[in-house]
């Protein structure tokens, strides 16, 4: 993983010591809650309903167990005891007050950690696949790239002031864990005909009130290139997005708007234009300097299989349905890469308690080299442990409630904070979620229903990433009352959708048995138990299970 | 209003600041005349090309603080058009935005306040690093770390 150097260190201290002083002058009065609004929103701190709400940066979801200690200390001291993974593999705590959080900062720096860019018209925190550096599936590690994309669009003079938000996605990997196709930009990294390594550019996806799915405006771009390419979509849409309309500003109008084809050539230019005093020097000394850092760990030379892993199976069954769920296949023999359900039944999606935070912290010690990784569906990651370990991690995650075997099962469901929190939203979320997990909280039956991705929003800016749920979910106010409208078929991995509308919103205790029906049509329709909900979809049409969702009218 | 310059204040600028159409149209016909412009954050930079030898001061405007166009406005003119002399920040211009500024490579902020130079100059300081090479000469720390 990576480390800081003197220079990433002093920067983020430098962060630290600025913001002291910004809060500071918020205290004493001396500039207003408008003026400071600017200023706490550069550094990820929100007004909500109830407190402040600090968000931390956690780049392309990789953490050290210290920091995930971090983690546990800042929840015990300045929080409720609760910490909540984002769609962006950041975290966020809700009730943290305004005059701790200079300290929260000072804490942070100590384990080489910040709340940089984590809101704010800029370039965010960059995601990637949460399995980079343990899949067999990549071609390279792409957490280099983001940490090289980290350190690039840190404090970028000229893109601090973007018209909107602007979030990177990086994957390596065929099949797309990282939804780069509705990011502004997704860079998927490809080898070319010469055999190097670079990436396809994608722009203009994203969500919220306009979805799109992004498109490719390059097939290649060399690493060697990579940041100046980057440079050039960046000041085209500086220059020529929407400022006019805060719901028109996101790159995706600007693509869609100016079309798709005007808008390559216009970044051609500009990449062109581009003088050599202008190019940003990236020494391939320090591409080898940071790709060093995410070296393969010290991996023992273990056989394909594991005999304690097939006993402990045999024994215990509810392990054995835990392991074949929430395990997948690691790249080197004899180990696993372990996901870490944060969406036990009927709790808060994506909440972890300071005593979990521990525990996941142990269990990388002891299991994992130290590191763990946040995905952007809300749970964690163990990348890598040996078969021969799993046991004993399932049992220490069993006890601490962290066992829950519905990875990308019906029940492992995006939502977002909803009016629960949130000052934006139309409707509640959370609830709706747990509604769900509880119709569906037979673990039996989840198996059978097999892979289904169900994502709820509160509102129309869709940070539970409804639009790309196999069935997802929007929470609509309508005189007073919430309604919850339904899309089936959105997907956000390399076949990239957007959900189509049902029909008419349902009322929220209508959700759970509407879906049941639709589960239950699906069950009755698959071509065969590995079939797939999306895939029948696809082969079947929406109109059977736009039926089923009504029927009971 | 005050003018701050290399951390002082300096006396308010003399001479008629024209819009770019305007300036366009004097330095057709008198480019002598052709000395000072005022960028909205809509308008091209690029064709302040032909004039820059004679061009003493850009001011580039934020109307909002929260419009970056300036910010890729004053990039163009150092970086890709190598232009030497002044560019003024107008407007909205904040303490808090001033490092961005100087880094993309104005020189010269107009603010509302005289006593605000104090904080201005502090706020010039508070950063000793900077991963990005920009408009200020700054290589980054890319380059930085193998130098």
């Amino acid at each position: 993983m990576y480390r800081y150097d003197e220079f990433d260190a002093a920067i983020v201290k430098e962060r630290a010591e600025q913001f002291r002083g910004q809060v500071e002058r918020r205290l004493k009065g001396e500039i207003t809650e408008d003026q400071f609004k600017p200023l706490r929103l550069m550094n990820g701190v929100y007004l909500q309903l109830h407190a402040y709400m600090l968000r931390i940066a956690i780049p392309y979801g990789t953490l050290r167990a210290d920091q995930m200690r971090t983690f546990a200390h800042i929840a015990r001291k300045y929080d409720k005891g609760y910490g909540h993974w984002t769609t962006r593999q950041n975290i966020q705590f809700n009730w943290v007050a305004l005059k701790d959080i200079p300290d929260v900062l000072d804490e942070l720096a100590g384990v080489e950690m910040h709340a940089i860019q984590t809101s704010g018209n800029c370039i965010r925190n960059t995601t990637s696949d949460q399995f980079a550096g343990a899949t067999a599936e990549e071609i390279a590690d792409p957490r280099p790239w983001c940490e090289i994309i980290r350190q690039w669009s840190t404090f970028h003079p000229e893109f601090s002031f973007l018209p909107r938000k602007f979030k990177i996605a990086v994957t390596a990997a065929e099949h797309d864990r990282a939804a780069i196709r509705v990011h502004d930009i997704g860079l998927h990294m490809r080898k070319n005909a010469e055999g190097e390594t670079g990436f396809e550019v994608i722009v203009g996806g994203g969500q919220g009130r306009t979805p799109h799915v992004g498109v490719t405006i390059r097939d290649f771009v060399g690493e060697d290139q990579l940041l100046d390419y980057l440079e050039a979509v960046m000041r085209v849409y500086n220059r020529f997005g929407r400022r006019d309309n805060k719901y028109k500003a996101r790159i995706k109008i600007l693509v869609n708007e100016t079309g798709a084809d005007e808008f390559a050539k216009l970044v051609e230019a500009e990449f062109e234009a581009q003088k050599d005093a202008e190019k940003i020097v990236l020494p391939q000394a320090e591409i080898d300097r940071i790709s060093a850092y995410f070296a393969a760990p010290d991996f023992e030379t273990l056989p394909e299989a594991s005999s304690a892993f097939e006993e402990a199976k045999a024994k215990d069954a509810a392990f054995a349905r835990w392991a074949r769920v929430n395990t997948r296949a690691h790249k080197q023999a004899g180990y696993s890469i372990v996901t870490i359900s944060c969406k036990p039944i009927g709790a808060p999606p994506g909440d972890v308690s300071h005593k979990q935070m521990e525990v996941t912290a142990d269990l990388a010690e002891k299991f994992s080299f130290e590191e763990i990784r946040i995905t952007h569906e809300q749970n964690m990651v163990l990348p890598h442990v040996k078969l021969d370990d799993l046991y004993e991690v399932y049992q220490t995650l069993e006890a601490a409630g962290l066992a829950t075997a519905n990875y990308e099962l019906i029940s492992d469901i995006i939502c977002c904070p909803g009016l629960d929190y949130c000052n934006l939203a139309n409707a509640r979320s959370i609830p709706v979620a747990q509604e769900l997990q509880n119709t569906f909280a037979d673990i039996e039956r989840q198996d059978d229903i097999g892979e289904l991705k169900i994502k709820i929003s509160g509102c129309i800016n869709a940070c539970g990433h409804h639009h790309v749920g196999h069935i997802g979910i929007l929470g609509v106010d309508r005189k007073g009352e919430e309604f919850y409208q339904i899309t089936f078929g959105g997907r956000s991995d390399e076949k990239a959708a957007i959900g189509q509308i049902a029909g008419p919103g349902l009322r929220a205790e209508d959700v759970p048995p509407a879906l049941e029906r639709v589960i239950e049509k699906y069950r009755e329709v698959r071509s065969e138990p590995s079939e797939r909900f999306i895939d029948a979809l696809e082969r079947l049409g929406h109109d059977p299970f736009k039926e089923a969702l009504y029927a009971a009218d | 209003m005050p003018l701050i310059k290399k951390g002082e204040i300096v006396a308010a600028p003399q001479g008629e600041v024209n819009t770019l159409d305007s300036f366009l149209e004097i330095a057709a016909a008198d480019p002598k005349d052709a000395i000072m412009v005022r960028l909205m954050p809509d308008d091209d930079p690029l064709k302040l090309e032909p004039y820059l030898d004679q061009l003493e001061v850009v001011e580039i405007s934020f109307p909002r603080y929260a419009d970056g166009r300036g910010y890729s406005q004053a990039q163009l003119l150092r970086r890709r058009l190598g232009f030497k002399g002044e560019i003024r920040a107008v407007g909205d211009v904040l303490r808090d935005q001033l490092l961005f500024m100087l880094r993309s490579g104005f020189d010269a902020f107009e603010i509302e306040k005289s006593d605000a130079a104090e904080a201005f100059a502090a706020a010039s300081q508070e950063y000793s690093q900077f991963y990005q090479p920009a408009a200020d000469g700054e290589v980054g720390v890319f380059a930085r770390r193998h130098s």
